[in-house]
């Protein structure tokens, strides 16, 4: 590991042109406030925060048809953040204090022992998440396959990072290197970002989450800038190739396809669904790609391209807050939009 | 239904609730004033009075280090002791669903019981209700303290500059112990439930400038934190370095996303104590009981209500209130 003391100082008197970072990961987010680590960089080092958090980035058109399962007597399965997410009109939250049957679970597999319990009720398993999520929901669906579990189902928006990473840079957005992704990277491998970094001339630094290892990758990419590589801060855990178990795992029963993004509409083949052979146990996944705002003012889909800060959004601290949040970016502890209400 | 389970004639308020209050109840907080069974108990007392209510709910009934027993005398008592008060006498309201375990009733009653007597509380009045449900077991404590007429009263509005803030042990212990036994995972971690008064008697015999003190349950020491920064207008500034967390604890926290800053403590409190009195607090504290890694963790100044943490990493980070639906009932 680098000298720390050479590292912040480095950042703290950093003086050249402005250079803008953007993290993709909502641990990073979370991190990065809850560590001040802005409060250790120079004026002209911008962290900005882009589509990481899993819940953030989810369309309201799959929060709507989460809904309607719910409403017609399904018992809708998922993680705790997502039941406070607005759909076009409503909530899980709202439905669950309606009637609706909405379980929080903490582990997938916690619905295996849900679903032989009560054979009678139809789950709804909300399927959301980016690479390192997906592998987990593989071996659910493995697991149902095997014990021949037929009263589950998943609703699924899963996503991948390199075609939204890739979409950002495509728009010319104000980035000049990327924080990429601990967690994600642990699955897919580094490697899988250098055709961006290489097409578009930027640095990428793939990052732990301690204060340490999130300052030194900051500092190798500012070092680097405009250079098109790859850096691997985060060696412990995060390979070239990545686990490919795992991949085989999510191959065998995914397959790719176009996906919604909150606020940025679709960008093809940035998700992944259940193969044609296993759709049974799609809950009606397809074609959820409209995405409206359940307040028009909402800036969210600004701040998850990194356009603007939380800050600058009309509703932040005002009508939105964690309490009532307006847009997805405020409900999950990994949102932007949380992250700075909670952390300053 | 089974004789040892709780049916609806438990709470006829016949012959079945009177059983069940000798067999369960009485036995276990048998004293002079319960056992006269009137409608109301009479107590003497010349002090001022700290009065205060509170109702427990926690799921899982019984957890590592405790169950609900304990728990609802602790949150009571602790209640009294933070505004100075010494804790006299409790009653005890129970909302017991129909279903509910005769056997885990006696177990909760056995353990509030001794509790009680540790604690140097009467439970001196006490009601059943049961209801229909699928045997869950609902307590609310009532508690009286006594003040002496001296003591100047304790609270945010006493906050100065230059205080210090003293922790009285780690952060975290019985939301991780309550969120363990929730979801199946086998660690060692205990909660830390446990009546304060020792500790408390000690720092106020000992005449120390203590100017508030919070017990750290629900919201965690950010919230209790930040709440006594609004309320005295002041800003309070605490190091993440100094803060006692176990490396349990933190490996628990790191692995479910959670913060030790807003996770509840059973058993912990914060004290304001003035400068020139805090080392000698934390030592008073440190040598009773349940205070062993007592510390001082930060100090007040001038400002207008933030809570800031310095970070390990040398950052500032302003810290807010918990907010949303937190994590599962706790107590």
């Amino acid at each position: 590991m680098m000298d720390l003391s050479v590292v912040k100082k480095y950042l703290r008197e950093y003086n050249a042109s402005d250079i803008h970072i953007m993290e993709v990961c909502g641990s990073h987010t979370a991190a990065i406030r809850k560590l001040g680590i802005q409060s250790l960089l120079s004026e002209h080092i911008h962290l900005i925060s882009g589509p990481g958090c899993p819940v953030c980035v989810t369309a309201s058109s799959y929060i709507d048809k989460l809904l309607q399962l719910a409403r017609a007597g399904k018992c809708v399965v998922t993680f705790g953040d997502l039941i406070r997410v607005m759909g076009s009109t409503s909530s899980l939250s709202i439905e669950k204090g309606r009637g609706a049957r909405v379980e929080i679970v903490y582990s997938p597999f916690e619905l295996v022992k849900m679903a032989k319990s009560e054979p009678n009720t139809q789950f709804i398993f909300a399927a959301i998440g980016f690479e390192t999520t997906t592998p987990i929901y593989a071996l659910l669906l493995e697991q149902l396959i095997t014990e021949n579990i037929q009263n589950v189902q998943f609703l699924t928006a899963l996503k991948t990072m390199p075609p939204v990473i890739e979409h950002l840079c495509s728009l010319s957005a104000p980035i000049d290197g990327f924080l990429a992704p601990g967690h994600v990277s642990v699955i897919t491998g580094s490697d899988i970002f250098l055709p961006i970094a290489k097409r578009y001339h930027l640095p990428f630094g793939v990052s732990g989450f301690l204060g340490e290892e999130l300052l030194v990758a900051i500092y190798g990419i500012v070092k680097a800038k405009d250079k098109g590589c790859v850096m691997n801060f985060y060696p412990t855990v995060v390979q070239a190739k990545g686990n490919q178990k795992a991949q085989e795992c999510v191959q065998k029963y995914f397959v790719k396809t176009d996906a919604a993004w909150r606020g940025m509409g679709i960008i093809s083949d940035s998700g992944l669904k259940i193969r044609e052979e296993y759709n049974i146990y799609d809950a009606g996944s397809a074609d959820l790609i409209e995405d409206k705002k359940s307040n028009q003012a909402c800036r969210c889909d600004e701040v998850l391209m990194g356009k603007i800060s939380p800050i600058q959004c009309p509703l932040y601290k005002k009508v939105c807050n964690p309490l009532n949040p307006q847009g997805a970016c405020m409900v999950s502890s990994e949102g932007s939009c949380h992250a700075y209400y909670t952390n300053g | 239904m089974s004789k040892n389970y709780v049916t609806m004639a438990h709470g006829s308020g016949g012959l079945e609730t009177e059983k069940l209050i000798d067999e369960v109840f009485a036995t276990a907080f048998g004293n002079e004033y319960l056992s006269q069974m009137e409608d109301s108990t009479i107590v003497c007392g010349s002090h001022k009075i700290a009065l205060t209510t509170d109702s427990f709910v926690v799921t899982p009934t019984e957890f590592p280090g405790g169950d609900i027993g304990r728990l609802c005398i602790c949150g009571t008592v602790n209640d009294l002791l933070m505004r100075g008060a010494m804790p006299k006498y409790l009653t005890c309201g129970f909302i017991i669903e129909e279903g509910a375990s005769i056997d885990s009733l006696k177990t909760i009653a056995q353990s509030m019981g001794e509790t009680a007597r540790e604690a140097n509380v009467l439970i001196v009045a006490g009601d059943t209700k049961v209801v229909n449900g699928k045997g869950d077991i609902y307590i609310n404590t009532t508690g009286v303290g006594f003040i002496d007429k001296e003591q100047e009263e304790l609270g945010a509005r006493r906050c100065e500059q230059g205080d210090c803030i003293i922790v009285s042990g780690k952060l975290g212990e019985h939301h991780a112990a309550i969120l363990s036994s929730r979801m199946n995972i086998e660690n060692h971690i205990q909660s830390d439930c446990a009546p304060l008064n020792q500790m408390v008697v000690a720092l106020l015999e000992e005449k120390i400038q203590i100017h508030a003190m919070r017990d750290v349950t629900r919201g965690g020491l950010a919230t209790i934190l930040k709440e006594l920064a609004v309320a005295s207008n002041k800003n309070f500034i605490i190091c993440e370095d100094s803060l006692p967390v176990s490396d349990t604890i933190k490996d628990f926290c790191g692995l479910l996303g959670l913060d030790p800053l807003y996770m509840g403590n059973e058993g912990k409190m914060v004290a304001i104590v003035s400068k020139n009195h805090a080392q000698r607090a934390v030592e008073i504290i440190q040598s009773s009981s349940y205070g062993h890694d007592a510390a001082i963790i930060g100090h007040i100044e001038n400002g207008d209500g933030k809570l800031l943490m310095e970070t390990s990493i040398g950052g500032l980070r302003n810290l807010e209130v918990l907010t949303g639906e937190g994590l599962p009932r706790i107590c």
